[in-house]
């Protein structure tokens, strides 16, 4: 195993004795695989995010900048209290909904088609089709989306092209929406498709021996046993979006600002870390209780 | 079993849908070829003077080089600590297996954003300095993800018996790893490796949490496209960005298809 690599000791039999030592006492070997990446994850990723979660329970010295370290729900209250921070956080968890429900359209045909209609050589160039835009960078995603919504993009060019007005879309909701979609759909696709792959064809054959249409067949079987699939996609795609800031950074208006945003300035621009950590908890609490959901929908065999 | 109609109805929608992935990165790929220094579309005047341009742009150089130390120390990083946990995870049943497991996903489970900002602040309290080794921190937390779910997939598929016939037949450990253990797990390596680099060289959100004043190269391009100018030069930046990137991941697709050898029966 990887860790005899580094005994290096010239003596064959020695080697020997050290590999039988070693076969005997399994703990030996997990201690010495584990010490490492636990270590590094515990103590510092760990660590990191519980130094976030009592930070938010910090507050930051108005006159010097400085955080001061006393116990206080200040931050959390005027989080709750002021409408701006609540309209921002509906904003964010309501597109990231909207997003959720967009991809699981979209990824259903594409999915059912590769699962169970394409032959395996188009199956394979069409697994390869959705797996190269999920690796091409995101931030070039976006910034496809930013040229082509412009006045003078593409998507004008197109409308303009079939005698349609333009379409204002560049620097709206409705772009964000279109956006994210656009950039998390494979990895509603990738789930969806493996949960319509496994459903086996006398699961069908039987259902349409019992009289069932092809429309009956298809909500009834198909559907329900494709729902963890989708329920596993969609915690990407919800929980993506609602951890995201450059999108509305890139894509968004003047009213489209994301918790993102608002953390990512208070982080970087006004120093304040206490409340941005608050305004972080927010995700974290929605994405709990949505993979609590999940769980139960049976998602994680899906995944 | 679905009936003609159908087949062509999934069909259809399934060709639409994958237009939508691919025109967009079809159509910014397109614009670094563009000869006017205005974002419109359809391109005009084909040149290849912007690629010469971006070449030569020192502040180009530098993010790219800063990028590619950072991704290669990032992979080795991952691959050294991902396959450590995977072969622990995979080959052993110990108290705590699950959490340790749960532990080295959380990275990819929760929103890049909180992974940022908790970094940041843990830098922050440490009185650390940003620093190259800063976004490496960052960048490694989930590059191990990937390196440990590539090599973790490939130990389930392999039968663990190899390992003891080899033992059986007098190997020692060194023998038994570089004959046995590396020739089944070498292309999983390669391909998580891959990823992992993949993975770091395009990754934003955490580094702007983890960076300070340095400047990756997708750093420099959301801050070029932010203000605007040198967009031309960018959409050279970015053809290149894509076609750096989509290697690796065909690579690695190819070197993880499933060859059927030594898999568990």
């Amino acid at each position: 195993m990887s860790e005899l690599a580094q005994s290096g000791a010239p003596v064959r039999s020695a080697r020997l004795r050290l590999s039988a030592e070693l076969w005997r006492r399994p703990w030996l070997k997990v201690v010495a695989l584990l010490a490492l990446p636990v270590l590094a994850f515990a103590v510092v990723y760990l660590g990191s995010l519980v130094a976030l979660f009592i930070s938010s329970f910090w507050q930051v010295d108005a006159f010097t900048g400085k955080i001061v370290h006393t116990w206080t729900f200040a931050n959390f209250s005027s989080l709750i209290h002021d409408p701006v921070y609540r309209r921002i956080a509906f904003r964010t968890i309501w597109i990231a909904a909207a997003v959720t429900v967009a991809d699981a359209i979209l990824a259903f045909p594409l999915a059912y088609f590769m699962a169970r209609l394409a032959p395996p050589r188009l199956r394979a160039l069409l697994f390869v089709l959705v797996l190269l835009p999920l690796w091409t960078s995101y931030l070039v995603r976006i910034y496809a989306w930013r040229t082509i919504l412009a006045k003078d993009g593409a998507l004008n060019w197109a409308l303009n092209g079939l005698g349609l007005p333009d379409a204002n879309l560049a620097y709206t909701n409705t772009a964000m929406w279109i956006v994210f979609s656009y950039v998390w759909l494979p990895f509603m696709v990738l789930p969806v498709y493996a949960a319509l792959e496994r459903i086996p064809d006398s699961y069908l054959e039987a259902s349409q021996d019992l009289g069932g249409r092809s429309w009956r067949t298809f909500r009834s079987v198909i559907l329900p046993l494709a729902l963890p699939g989708i329920v596993a996609g969609s915690i990407f795609t919800f929980s993506l979006t609602l951890g995201d800031f450059i999108t509305p950074a890139l894509v968004g208006g003047a009213n489209s600002q994301f918790i993102g945003n608002v953390v990512h300035s208070y982080v970087g621009i006004s120093n304040n870390v206490p409340l941005a950590a608050a305004f972080a908890v927010v995700p974290v609490i929605v994405m709990a209780v949505y993979l609590l959901v999940a769980k139960r929908l049976g998602a994680f065999e899906a995944l | 079993m679905e009936s003609r109609a159908t087949r062509i109805g999934f069909g259809i929608a399934a060709a639409l849908v994958l237009a939508f992935l691919w025109i967009p990165i079809l159509i910014i790929l397109a614009y670094a070829f563009n000869g006017s220094i205005l974002q419109t579309w359809p391109v005009q005047n084909l040149t290849l003077h912007w690629f010469r341009e971006a070449w030569h742009d020192q502040e180009v150089r530098s993010a790219l080089w800063l990028s590619v130390k950072i991704g290669l120390i990032s992979t080795a990083v991952a691959l050294v600590l991902g396959t450590a946990a995977s072969f622990a995870i995979s080959r052993f049943q110990f108290f705590g297996r699950e959490s340790v497991s749960f532990l080295l996903l959380l990275p990819i489970a929760l929103p890049g954003i909180i992974t940022g900002m908790a970094l940041s602040s843990f830098y922050t309290f440490a009185g650390i300095g940003f620093s190259i080794w800063t976004i490496v921190i960052g960048h490694a937390t989930f590059c191990v993800v990937v390196v440990y779910n590539n090599v973790l997939a490939r130990l389930r598929r392999t039968s663990p018996s190899l390992i003891e016939a080899s033992m059986d037949l007098g190997a020692d450990g060194w023998q038994t790893f570089r004959f046995v253990v590396w020739p089944v797990l070498s292309t999983a390596l390669v391909a998580g490796g891959l990823l992992a680099f993949a993975l770091s060289f395009d990754e934003v959100i955490v580094t702007t949490f983890t960076a300070g004043a340095q400047t990756t190269l997708p750093i420099w391009i959301l801050d070029t496209i932010q203000r605007g100018q040198q967009l031309p030069v960018v959409n050279a930046v970015v053809f290149f960005v894509v076609v750096l990137t989509v290697i690796p991941v065909i690579v690695s697709q190819r070197l993880t298809q499933d060859s059927g050898l030594l898999r568990r029966r």
